[in-house]
């Protein structure tokens, strides 16, 4: 008996030991699976934020662009500049000042959305939020009426908005939005209304991106006017009509309220500007959308009136008159060109360059030393992936030493910069600095204070600044938004910068998540995570990371395909043999100084490209499964290439043409819209491309272009999976009403 | 660590190495994360269990500060590479392991006892590392985990 018993428990023991053995077999397998995984979600992740930020460059361009045609517009055709500064620069409407202009709407009797009555009350909040969830749509007159007592609540506030959490108990706060109602939804689920138990500071950024703009911005103004005293919001950067141009507020606007969007547009404009650039606690934290520049001045700031800065896009105009851009953006065309291989152009860029710029060197020094750009340039590499590593001759064709020098304004313009002296600087012009630098300025992790180039306007502020600025004004703590975060926030600066996030899966499904920010009496801040999910089955991580993966790809081939031209020619000097490849080195190579995206590029080459048996890059495989939405005839590679990148700019510029938002336009507005831009862009396109492009999508042969479909034509489809796209744009079709 | 002269890693490997590493250099100054050594092992193929990875960092860990610098970082891989301290394990050991968990060979395995074996045995499973596991791989209908559908998930690897 004895004998059977021992046996039994060796073999139980043994067997205890192979099951632990297959355990941890089984646990080392699946811990490195999930790390691999890992590994793709941080990659992704670079991708989507360098394409986002390097694609925020592109507005400040816009707007020189815009300003250029303010000031040449009457030359080109004699509707003289009405056209633009008429989105630009409206005349404020008398009309909407007056309590009668909503007040004349009739809203029908089939209307079954909410019906505001003001003052507000929580029977009205709490209808928007359930007609929200219910996907309705809030009708224009209230809209207006809405925005109509904002403006007036707003007007009374300070720049800077102080609170004290001795009256409350607890107070929240939020980041960028961007058009999440979900996220939104969210916050108030599990932290509660806004109420006098909690308090609610929203740090800018609640509209463009997101499809839910309108909503989610009605709920903010509607909760401030209900509780002015527990509800705060602060500007962000895309408080800003311009701004809302390009990322899809003013569209979102427009298509929501057909007749009176316009209307519902300047009055947000006004109310944008009117929003408080900053809130502080206890005297303690200072709360604002972007960030500080080593010239930030929280007194200054207190008393500047902050509604003349109506966009950060729009440099003051008076300064502009001093400037002669137009010079100096004709030097630049005259020498740049498209097509031809980066080192020559850039030699010849300078030397051509030389001359206009030494006279204005000279004038600078004359002038007084502050100015709106000027800093130390602490440019050495940064480490954020979104900022130039190295600063090609290519980008900076007006210096070819130190791009920025004191007293010099570098105006991008298009594709490249222009050096334009600058006057002393104006009251007006310092204040829109001042508040520039607060919306749209990031931290960096090395010392000073550089321009931000990326963004196109802030600056980068490094731990000394923000060390500096706290001890000056007493503080302990900056708040701060403006930069998506894994984890929806992230300290900086050894603690002394929080960056609070609140778009969860900003980028796509599952990349990244949203958090707000809760401060007590101690002031000790505590962070509080979430994660919208739009199915109802919890998506695994593998789910989450293939289905985000697939999107930065996607998004990084359209880069490529943007840049098509610049990228051949990059190859085809390594390929002197025309033999098709190069090797995997030097086509990471040509990727990084074509886009200047800084990200792992061999890791990436095999969803981006093809071997030969050989090991060497096949480099037209790049390009291979990309192509246009709908071929159109008679139009050259090059046109569709510059139109392909441009299409957002064109867009915008499209509808501020279309001033009755018909979505046509005339041939002849087009033809000329297209000559204007093109000129800029220094692309040598001559007139009868342009009519034959013209021609050819004037699909209806009445004269007038469906800008729509002109744009789908542009739109880059994927060869493989268009089949796929359209059905998931159908699903995800909304429903609108209204 | 002192490294022979001869030892030299081939440029293909070090830039393996490399990106690998600064993957996670989230600032950008040679430096990561201890926590982030175990995902760094696995992207570049190896198996290590807990124990080794903690032997591993605590070899190589720059004081305490939580943080490894590429300095210390290269010569130990390099080590660890020549040595073949962590070879992969092959995809039949992986099923032999389920196997051995199935007592009844039945094919697959209840949430609840794998979910036992993970968490209690070997080098346990966090919850959340439970819970995605399930998520994943529990069939939908009948809530079973089917390990010999799983093992393909597991060791199906895009070539990087």
């Amino acid at each position: 008996m004895g004998c059977g018993t021992s046996v039994a428990t060796e073999k139980q023991g043994e067997t205890l030991e192979q099951a632990m053995k297959a355990a941890v077999l089984i646990q080392r397998w699946y811990r490195r699976y999930m790390a691999r995984l890992e590994m793709r979600r941080r990659y992704t992740w670079n991708i989507f934020q360098s394409i986002e930020y390097a694609g925020e460059q592109d507005q400040l361009q816009l707007s020189s662009f815009f300003t250029f045609m303010l000031d040449n517009f009457t030359q080109l055709n004699g509707n003289g500049p009405d056209l633009i500064s008429q989105l630009l620069d409206p005349v404020v409407d008398p009309w909407l000042d007056r309590e009668t202009c909503y007040n004349l709407i009739h809203v029908p009797e089939s209307y079954t959305g909410p019906r505001l009555s003001f003052p507000l009350s929580v029977a009205d909040t709490n209808a928007l939020l359930s007609a929200f969830k219910d996907q309705q749509t809030l009708h224009a007159r209230y809209v207006l009426q809405l925005l109509y007592e904002t403006k007036k609540l707003l007007k009374q506030m300070p720049n800077i908005v102080h609170l004290s959490t001795s009256y409350y108990k607890e107070i929240t706060i939020c980041g960028d939005l961007h058009g999440r109602l979900d996220d939104l939804l969210l916050i108030f689920y599990k932290n509660g209304l806004p109420s006098a138990e909690t308090l609610y500071v929203f740090n800018g950024d609640f509209v463009d991106r997101g499809k839910k703009s309108v909503e989610v911005v009605i709920l903010l103004f509607a909760f401030l006017l209900l509780y002015p005293d527990y509800m705060h919001l602060n500007r962000g950067n895309h408080e800003d009509h311009i701004m809302n141009l390009r990322y899809g507020f003013t569209k979102e606007v427009m298509q929501k309220y057909k007749t009176h969007g316009r209307e519902i547009l300047q009055l947000f404009q006004d109310v944008f500007s009117l929003l408080p650039i900053a809130t502080v606690i206890d005297g303690k934290i200072l709360i604002v959308h972007g960030g500080i520049s080593d010239q930030t001045d929280l007194d200054f700031l207190s008393s500047i009136e902050r509604h003349k800065v109506k966009s950060a896009l729009r440099f003051p105009r008076c300064s502009l008159e001093h400037l002669d851009i137009s010079q100096s953006c004709r030097q630049t065309k005259r020498t740049r060109s498209t097509d031809s291989s980066r080192p020559s152009s850039s030699r010849s860029q300078n030397k051509n360059q030389r001359t206009p710029n030494t006279r204005l060197s000279r004038q600078d020094s004359a002038a007084s030393t502050s100015s709106s750009s000027s800093s130390s340039s602490s440019s050495s590499s940064l480490c954020s992936p979104r900022t130039p590593s190295c600063l090609s001759p290519h980008a900076f064709p007006s210096s070819p030493c130190m791009p920025y020098s004191v007293n010099v304004l570098q105006v991008p313009f298009l594709d490249s910069l222009s050096s334009v002296p600058l006057p002393s600087p104006s009251q007006h012009e310092q204040e829109w600095k001042q508040i520039v630098d607060i919306l749209w300025s990031d931290p960096k992790i090395q010392d000073g204070c550089s321009p931000n180039t990326f963004r196109g306007g802030g600056c980068y502020f490094g731990p000394d600044v923000t060390q500096r600025l706290l001890l000056q004004h007493g503080l302990q703590l900056l708040i701060r938004s403006h930069e998506c975060k894994q984890e929806g926030y992230e300290f900086c600066h050894n603690g002394k910068v929080i960056t609070i996030f609140s778009a969860s899966n900003y980028y796509e499904e599952g990349s990244n998540r949203g958090a707000y920010v809760k401060l007590g009496r101690e002031l000790v801040p505590r962070f509080y995570q979430y994660q919208v999910s739009r199915t109802t089955r919890k998506l695994t991580l593998t789910q989450r990371v293939r289905a985000a993966e697939g999107s930065a790809l996607r998004a990084l081939k359209e880069k490529l395909f943007a840049h098509r031209s610049e990228l051949m020619a990059g190859f085809q000097q390594y390929d002197q043999n025309n033999t098709g490849r190069v090797s995997v080195c030097e086509w990471a190579l040509v990727l990084e100084s074509v886009l200047r995206l800084d990200l792992p590029w061999r890791t990436l080459r095999p969803h981006l490209a093809r071997l030969a048996p050989d090991g060497s890059l096949e480099y037209q495989s790049c390009f291979e499964d990309m192509g246009p939405g709908i071929p159109l005839p008679q139009v050259t590679s090059n046109l569709a290439e510059t139109l392909f990148r441009y299409r957002t700019d064109i867009e915008i510029i499209f509808n501020i043409i279309d001033k009755d938002h018909s979505g046509l336009i005339s041939i002849e507005e087009f033809r000329q819209t297209w000559r204007l831009f093109s000129t800029h862009l220094g692309v040598a396109i001559d007139d009868s491309a342009i009519d034959d492009l013209a021609r050819s999508i004037d699909f209806n042969k009445d004269g007038s272009i469906d800008f729509t479909e002109f744009l789908e034509a542009f739109r880059v489809v994927h060869k493989l999976d268009s089949k796929d796209q359209q059905l998931h744009e159908k699903m995800d079709g909304e429903k609108r009403t209204g | 660590f002192c490294l022979p002269e001869a030892i030299v890693l081939n440029t293909k490997v070090l830039k393996k190495l490399k990106g690998a590493f600064q993957a996670f250099d989230t600032k950008s100054d040679n430096t990561v994360d201890i926590k982030e050594i175990g995902t760094i092992f696995y992207s570049l193929g190896f198996f290590p269990t807990q124990a080794d990875l903690q032997t591993f960092t605590s070899e190589v860990e720059d004081e305490r500060s939580g943080y490894i610098h590429w300095d210390r970082f290269l010569p130990a891989m390099t080590k660890v590479l020549l040595e073949d301290k962590f070879p992969p394990i092959s995809d039949e050991l992986l099923l032999q392991a389920f196997e051995v968990l199935d007592k009844e060979k039945r094919g697959y395995l209840e949430p609840e006892e794998l979910t036992d074996y993970m968490t209690k045995e070997g080098e346990p499973f966090t919850q959340e590392e439970m819970d995605e596991m399930l998520t994943a791989f529990t069939d939908e209908e009948n809530k079973h985990i089917y390990y010999k559908d799983v093992i393909p998930h597991l060791t199906l690897e895009r070539k990087m």
